[in-house]
C-alpha cells in the first residue's frame, strides 16, 4: 500500500506542477477575497472573532475552489480506469489524493497567511504563530479528508461543481466552527491568549471519525 | 411484506398520538413562563429526536447496504432518509413559531440547537439531487449509501460542534429531562414514543408502496414489455 | 518476451454472461471458451456490446448475471488477482495528457510492480522512444495508441484484450506493434470480418446477444 500511495502521490504532485490547476486558483482567490474584505469590512484592521471568521470562510471556499477540479484530470483520457486495472488497493487512490490536497492547501496558506496578516489583521497579530500552526495542521487534515471524499463522489454525476459545493459546505462545517473558535484567542487585540483546548479536541475528533470512514467508504465509489 | 401488521401498526400509532396529544395539553401544567406556547415543545422536539434517528438509520441501512449488495436496504435506507427530512421540516417549522412565541424572533442564530439541525438539513437536501443526477440505478445506490453513511455520522459530529459553541437561551431538553416536572416528563416520554410510532408506520407505508411498485415493474419487464428505466431519484 | 504457452487453465470462459445499462440488457447471455494462447476475434456493428464485453472481462465492469472465469480466477470475486495478468487497450489510452509518456509507463510500472527498465524496452519496441518524453496531448493519435499498447504490455500480461486495436494506427505503426501481441491470449474487437482470418476462434455479437456472423451487418 505504502508503495501504491507512493507512486500516486508523486503522480499527483507532477500534474500540478505540470498544469497548476488548483494551487494558482486557490491562492489567487484567498489573496484577492482578502483584499475585498479589507476594502469592504471598512475598518484598518480586525482582530479576535472576527478575524478569525474572515480567514476560515475563505479558507473554506478556496478548498471548495481546489476540490472541484481535484478529479479533473481522471476524467480525461480513461487514466481513472487506468488506475482501475493494476492490481492495487484502490483506497490507495483516495489517501494520495488527500494527501496532496492537503499539502496543496499548505501551500496556499504559506502565502494566503502572510497576506491575511498584512492586510487585515492589526499589529498586535504576530505572536502567536506556532498555536496558528498547531490549528491549521488539525483543520486542513479534516478539509482535506472530507473535500477528496467529496470530490470523489460528486466527480462522476452530473452537476459536479455544484455538487462539491453542496455537499462539502455542510460537511466542513464543524471544521469552520473549530478552527475559527481556536483561532479567534490567537488574533485577540490585546496580544495572544491560548486557545481552548476543547476546539482542538473537537478537530481531532472530526479528522479521526471522518478520516476513518472515507478510508472504509472510499472504494464503493470505484467500482462498477 | 410490508404491509403485515400494518393496520394493527397504525391503530396503535393513533392511540398513543392521541394520548400524548391529550397528555400534553391536559395533564402536563401549563408552563410559567412561556404560557400555552410552551406546549409546542411537546411536537417540536420529538420531532427533531426521531428525525435525527432517522437520518442515523439511513446510515445504517446503507452500511448494510454496501457490505451485502442487497439493493433492498438501499430502498430502505432511501424511505428513512425521505421521512426524516419531511419531519425535519416540520421541526424547523415548529421551532421557529415556538422561537417567535418565546423570544419575539423567527429565527435565533445563536440556537445551538436549531443552527445544527438547520445544518443537517441543508445537507441532506442534496440527498435527492445526487440521486437524480445518477442515472446508473446501481450506481445510484451505491453513491446515495455513501453519501448516507457520510451524513450519519455527520449528525452527531455537527451537534457537538454547534453545541459547544452555544449561549444558553434555547431551553436545554434532551439533557434536563430531569430538570422536568414528572407530569412533564410523562407526557414528553409519550410523545417521543408516538412520534416514534408514527416514523415507523409512515416508513412501513412507504417501503410496501415502493416495494409493489418495483415488483410491478418487474413483472412487466418480465412479461417482455420494454420498460427501461425513467430517470428517478427513488431506488429501483 | 512474450511468455510460453501454457497448459493452464483456458483464458476465458463464459457462461450466460449478463451486463445491464440503463434497465436494458447490454449483454445478453454470451458464452465462450478461450484456451490459452488463443485469439478470438468479435465481430458487430455499433452498439453491439463488443466494448462492453471486454470491459466486463477486463474487470472494470461487474457482471450482472451468469458465470464469468478469466485465467481461472471468477469474476467479480477474485478480481484483483486477475487485473496483474491482463491487458487492456480501450478506445481511451487510459493515460494523463499532462504527463509525458514515459512518466505515464513508469507510473504504471510502479503500480504493477514491474521493474522500470521495461519502460524504456517497451517505449522502444513501439517506437516512441524519441518522443517520450514530450507531454501525451502532443501526440497525435498513432502515437497515444502506440504508448496505450506499451501500457497494457509492461506487466506482460498473458491475455490481452484489445478494442479496435488497429483503428489509430497507420499500417507502419500496426506492423511495429503486431509482433508484440503475439503469443498470449488475446480477445480483439473489430469492424472489419477480414480480420477473423487466422483468429482461433470468433464470436458474432448484435444487441449484446451472440448472432450468426451472415446477416451480422444486415
Amino acid at each position: 500500500m505504502r508503495s501504491t500511495v507512493d507512486a500516486l502521490l508523486r503522480k499527483e504532485l507532477r500534474l500540478e506542477l505540470r498544469n497548476r490547476e488548483a494551487i494558482p486558483a486557490m491562492l489567487l482567490f484567498s489573496v484577492t477575497t482578502f483584499v475585498v474584505f479589507h476594502f469592504g469590512l471598512q475598518r484598518d484592521s480586525v482582530d479576535g472573532a472576527l478575524a478569525a471568521g474572515v480567514l476560515w470562510v475563505t479558507m473554506l471556499f478556496a478548498a471548495m475552489l481546489g476540490a472541484n477540479r481535484l478529479f479533473v484530470a481522471e476524467t480525461e483520457g480513461g487514466a481513472l480506469d487506468g488506475l482501475l486495472l493494476a492490481p492495487i488497493d484502490r483506497t490507495a487512490i483516495y489517501v494520495a489524493k488527500a494527501l496532496a490536497f492537503g499539502g496543496f492547501l499548505v501551500a496556499v496558506q504559506l502565502v494566503a497567511v502572510p497576506a491575511f496578516y498584512l492586510l487585515l489583521l492589526g499589529p498586535g497579530g504576530g505572536d502567536a504563530v506556532l498555536g496558528l500552526i498547531a490549528v491549521l495542521a488539525l483543520a486542513d487534515i479534516g478539509i482535506a479528508v472530507a473535500a477528496t471524499l467529496v470530490a470523489g463522489l460528486a466527480t462522476q454525476t452530473r452537476s459536479r461543481e455544484l455538487l462539491v459545493s453542496l455537499l462539502g459546505l455542510p460537511l466542513l462545517l464543524p471544521v469552520i466552527i473549530g478552527a475559527a473558535r481556536a483561532t479567534a484567542p490567537l488574533f485577540a487585540a490585546g496580544g495572544a491568549e491560548s486557545i481552548p483546548a476543547k476546539w482542538l479536541l473537537v478537530l481531532g475528533l472530526y479528522d479521526l471519525v471522518f478520516g476513518l470512514l472515507a478510508f472504509a467508504v472510499f472504494d464503493f465509489l470505484l467500482e462498477d | 411484506m410490508y404491509g403485515k401488521g400494518l393496520r394493527p401498526l397504525s391503530l396503535i400509532t393513533c392511540v398513543a398520538l392521541t394520548g400524548a396529544f391529550a397528555l400534553a395539553f391536559f395533564y402536563a401544567p401549563m408552563d410559567a413562563d412561556q404560557g400555552i406556547s410552551q406546549k409546542i415543545f411537546y411536537v417540536h422536539v420529538p420531532m427533531a429526536i426521531v428525525a435525527l434517528g432517522g437520518f442515523v438509520a439511513g446510515g445504517l441501512y446503507s452500511i448494510a447496504h454496501l457490505r451485502t449488495g442487497d439493493r433492498g436496504y438501499d430502498l430502505k435506507s432511501y424511505v428513512a432518509i425521505h421521512l426524516s427530512q419531511i419531519l425535519a421540516v416540520g421541526t424547523l417549522i415548529t421551532g421557529s413559531i415556538w422561537a417567535r412565541a418565546s423570544w419575539g424572533h423567527w429565527w435565533v442564530w445563536d440556537e445551538p440547537t436549531l443552527v445544527s439541525f438547520l445544518i443537517v438539513f441543508l445537507l441532506y437536501c442534496c440527498y435527492q439531487p445526487l440521486r437524480f443526477s445518477i442515472e446508473d440505478p446501481e450506481r445510484q445506490a451505491r453513491y446515495a449509501s455513501v453519501f448516507a453513511i457520510t451524513a450519519g455520522a455527520f449528525v452527531p459530529l455537527n451537534f457537538l460542534a454547534v453545541r459547544l459553541a452555544q449561549s444558553y437561551t434555547h431551553p436545554r431538553v434532551l439533557g434536563t429531562t430531569d430538570g422536568l416536572p414528572a407530569k412533564m416528563a410523562l407526557a414528553f416520554y409519550i410523545a417521543v414514543v408516538a412520534m416514534a410510532l408514527l416514523y415507523v408506520t409512515l416508513w412501513k407505508y412507504e417501503m410496501a408502496s415502493k416495494h409493489a411498485r418495483n415488483r410491478l415493474r418487474s413483472i412487466r419487464r418480465g412479461l417482455g414489455e420494454d420498460i427501461g428505466l425513467t430517470r428517478s431519484a427513488s431506488p429501483q | 518476451m512474450p511468455p510460453a504457452p501454457s497448459q493452464a487453465a483456458a483464458a476465458i470462459e463464459l457462461e450466460g454472461l449478463k451486463r445491464d445499462y440503463g434497465g436494458r440488457p447490454a449483454l445478453d447471455g454470451v458464452s465462450l471458451t478461450l484456451g490459452a494462447g488463443e485469439t478470438l476475434v468479435v465481430l458487430g456493428p455499433n452498439g453491439a456490446g463488443k466494448s462492453t464485453l471486454l470491459r466486463v472481462l477486463s474487470t472494470l465492469l461487474r457482471p450482472h448475471g451468469g458465470s464469468v472465469r478469466v485465467l481461472g480466477h471468477e469474476l467479480p470475486r477474485e478480481a484483483w488477482a486477475v487485473r496483474a495478468r491482463i491487458g487492456y487497450v480501450g478506445h481511451e489510452p487510459l493515460l494523463y495528457r499532462d504527463l509525458s509518456g514515459r512518466e505515464n509507463l513508469v507510473l504504471h510500472a510502479r503500480l504493477h510492480r514491474v521493474a522500470t527498465e521495461r519502460v524504456a524496452e517497451l517505449l522502444e519496441a513501439v517506437g516512441m522512444s524519441r518522443r517520450a518524453d514530450e507531454p501525451v496531448y502532443t501526440y497525435s493519435r498513432g502515437m497515444v495508441q502506440r504508448t496505450a499498447v506499451a501500457r497494457a504490455l509492461l506487466h506482460d500480461p498473458e491475455l490481452l484484450l484489445l478494442d479496435e486495436p488497429r483503428a489509430n494506427l497507420d499500417p507502419t505503426a500496426a506492423e511495429l506493434i503486431a509482433p508484440l501481441l503475439e503469443g498470449r491470449a488475446r480477445v480483439i474487437t473489430s469492424h472489419d470480418p477480414s480480420d477473423a482470418d487466422g483468429a482461433d476462434g470468433v464470436l458474432g455479437l448484435r444487441e449484446g446477444r451472440p448472432h450468426a456472423l451472415e446477416g451480422l451487418y444486415a
